[in-house]
């Protein structure tokens, strides 16, 4: 027979897997999707600095793609993205359009 | 022996009552004796009139409340006879020993002691004054009741007097409350 | 074997303390604790010791740094009074439910108002919830020895959790009485190398302590501690049984004194115990059949082996040091809970007495005994909870 479930929980809440917040993912909670247009970006980099989870992926210093997996829609990024000459390199769409 | 021997200590806050308490019990531990020292802890302040409590015995001693029939009442200053009910509790052979440059006779009749009861003066704070400069009559105290009672011998006692003293002192002091010690053993009178 | 020495029960627990040589101690001074922690802090300054002494600006901060020093991965330990330990309240249930080993002299004294510095158990009883482990300790042997054992019960690996000692705010902690230290030696074996588990300063396998658990799991978690809280008993006299094999000094999960063949008992925590002792050989010289039954280990609480050691009895007196206004005494309501077990239930009550350092007097204690025998004798109780030795 299987062990109870509160026998296998580890011994005072200790999580022992490092990073395993990175197994939960909130992408599913969008209702609304951000869209990046590359050619308004100016790699301020303030849409990596204010998304509260890790869906704004950088790498050499330069943003890339979302990752939707963590990505709730928040639009916190397009809220805060300065764009290029007054158009945002962030933009807020419906999802599943 | 009687079962335990107890002793109660008059004094006021400052004049060294409760470290006398506490180097007769350290002594007594000598021969494989229990003890017990402890003061009955209030807001104490330099003169208030304080009690302090020994328990000495050959077996465990597993009493916790202040003694209530001393066979001992050492009266560190002799005032507190006026202010305070020193007499409480004393049986008919307690032993009073009373730091006080009066004789004992007077004392006796000031303590209106029964005449089994003991009366012993020692005049501890001039020999305080001698000795280390300052009127503290615990070391003469100890002395006087080594030699009232018996309870500890002279040898073991200037061992815990010197032990004691020793690891808050400079040598001068620690040799004048050892002569004080003596001279407490040596001049206590009987009335 | 130890020496002897005339020593008062902090002095005893502060070398307990030096014996064993914790990593880390986190401290904040409140009388009737503070000697203890100040002689303590007086072996590091001496180099006789190697702890790394965390001086905070509130209990609740002590009890924090402790946590965060056990989850680390050190061998833990703090001591604390009355309001400090109130203020550590909340950091107490954390310490249980990340399961740290922290090993905590509590020198028990009442809770303000009014503000009183002596001894009563208000502040520990107020803890008994917390998930620690409570002893209480009658004489500064008792404390000592409970002090060394407390790091073998908190840490052993089937049970790893935290542990209070508790002794009587000056009755004990500021009396001198004679006290057998064992060897630095003899201490450093019985505690044994301090085993990590779950380490945070493990670098290499890092991990986090204190996550949220909502309605998923978090009654799992109780359940668990629960469960851990089960195994204490046997780890409790397994390491007492160790000690008696080193010192000749027995512990159990409680003392019984004249008890076996007793009609009449009084329950009674700590240094009132001793006091009780003696008045119990007084009534039976007189003829009367007294016992006594002093619970060393109040959490968890030993109901099945209470109950059995008190279930012969006729009438039974718990006397409480701490109140739970509007309720019984806590030590009554732990007897009753023991009792209930019982086919025949016996006769109780429970006396409130010594709050605030009231001298617990022989005459109290001969007054409780004289009215169990009229217990005994009618069966009748006239009044269940009271308080004793109060002025008139």
């Amino acid at each position: 027979m299987k062990e109870p479930l509160w026998k296998r929980l580890p011994a005072g809440s200790v999580i022992l897997e490092a990073g395993s917040a990175a197994k939960f993912k909130t992408g599913s909670w969008r209702s609304m999707r951000p869209k990046w247009i590359e050619e308004n970006c100016i790699q301020c980099l303030f849409c990596w600095i204010y998304c509260p989870d890790m869906s704004v992926t950088v790498k050499d210093g330069k943003r890339g793609a979302f990752n939707f997996d963590y990505c709730k829609g928040c639009g916190i990024c397009a809220l805060e993205c300065p764009g290029k000459k007054g158009n945002k390199a962030i933009v807020m769409e419906e999802e599943g359009n | 022996m009687a079962k335990t021997f107890e002793i109660r200590w008059h004094g006021r806050g400052g004049q060294g009552t409760v470290t006398a308490a506490k180097v007769l019990a350290d002594a007594c531990l000598s021969g494989g004796r229990y003890v017990q020292a402890f003061p009955e802890y209030g807001p104490e302040r330099a003169g208030a009139p304080l009690r302090a409590y020994n328990r000495i015995s050959d077996h465990v001693i597993r009493m916790y409340c202040p003694v209530l029939h001393p066979h001992v009442i050492s009266i560190a200053d002799a005032t507190l006879i006026d202010g305070v009910n020193v007499t409480d509790g004393a049986q008919d052979d307690t032993i009073f020993l009373v730091n006080t440059s009066k004789d004992p006779e007077k004392i006796r009749e000031k303590l209106n002691a029964k005449p089994g009861q003991k009366v012993f003066t020692i005049d501890a704070s001039k020999i305080a004054m001698d000795c280390i400069g300052r009127p503290l009559p615990n070391a003469s105290m100890l002395g006087a009741i080594s030699k009232a009672t018996g309870i500890i011998d002279m040898d073991t006692l200037l061992e815990n007097v010197k032990k004691s003293f020793g690891k808050k002192f400079a040598q001068k002091i620690i040799d004048g409350n050892l002569e004080a010690t003596k001279r407490g053993y040596e001049e206590v009178k009987e009335g | 074997m130890g020496k002897i020495f005339a020593v008062t029960g902090n002095e005893a627990v502060a070398e307990a303390l030096r014996q064993i040589n914790p990593d880390v101690c986190a401290a904040y001074p409140i009388t009737p604790a503070t000697d203890l922690m100040q002689r303590f802090s007086g072996f590091i300054s001496d180099g006789k010791v190697d702890t790394e002494m965390v001086l905070v600006e509130s209990e609740h901060s002590a009890m924090s740094a402790c946590i965060g020093a056990a989850a680390a991965g050190g061998r833990v330990a703090t001591a604390t009074s009355s309001q400090g330990l109130a203020l550590m309240w909340e950091m107490l249930f954390i310490a249980a439910g990340d399961r740290l080993p922290i090993v905590m002299p509590v020198v028990n004294r009442a809770l303000s108002a009014p503000l009183n510095i002596h001894g009563d158990h208000s502040d520990s009883m107020g803890a008994r919830d917390s998930g620690w482990i409570q002893l209480y300790s009658e004489t500064a042997q008792e404390a000592y020895d409970n002090a060394i054992q407390a790091f073998r019960i908190a840490e052993h690996l089937d049970i790893r959790l935290p542990a209070m000692v508790c002794m009587d705010g000056f009755i004990v902690s500021h009396s001198i009485e004679r006290v057998e230290y064992l060897e630095d030696a003899d201490v450093k074996n019985f505690v044994g190398k301090y085993k990590q588990v779950n380490p945070l300063l493990d670098l290499d396998n890092p991990k986090s302590y204190g996550p949220l658990i909502l309605t998923d799991l978090y009654h799992e978690y109780k359940r668990a501690q629960h469960e851990v809280m089960t195994k204490v008993k046997n780890v409790v006299l397994e390491v007492a049984a160790d000690f008696e094999k080193m010192t000749g000094r027995k512990y159990g999960l409680f003392e019984t004194y004249r008890l076996e063949d007793a009609e009449i008992a009084i329950v009674i925590l700590s240094s009132a115990a001793g006091t009780t002792k003696d008045i119990i050989d007084e009534y039976r010289d007189k003829g009367i059949k007294a016992g006594l039954l002093k619970p060393r280990m109040f959490r968890p609480f030993p109901f099945e082996e209470v109950a059995d050691a008190l279930k012969h009895l006729k009438a039974i007196a718990v006397l409480d040091r701490a109140d739970s206004f509007g309720g019984y005494g806590p030590l009554f309501s732990e007897i009753c809970g023991a009792v209930m077990s019982m086919n025949k239930k016996p006769p109780m009550i429970n006396k409130i007495y010594g709050l605030g350092g009231r001298d617990y007097m022989p005459n109290q204690a001969e007054k409780v005994l004289d009215e169990l025998v009229e217990i005994a004798n009618t069966g009748k109780v006239n009044i269940i909870k009271e308080y004793i030795g109060v002025r008139e």
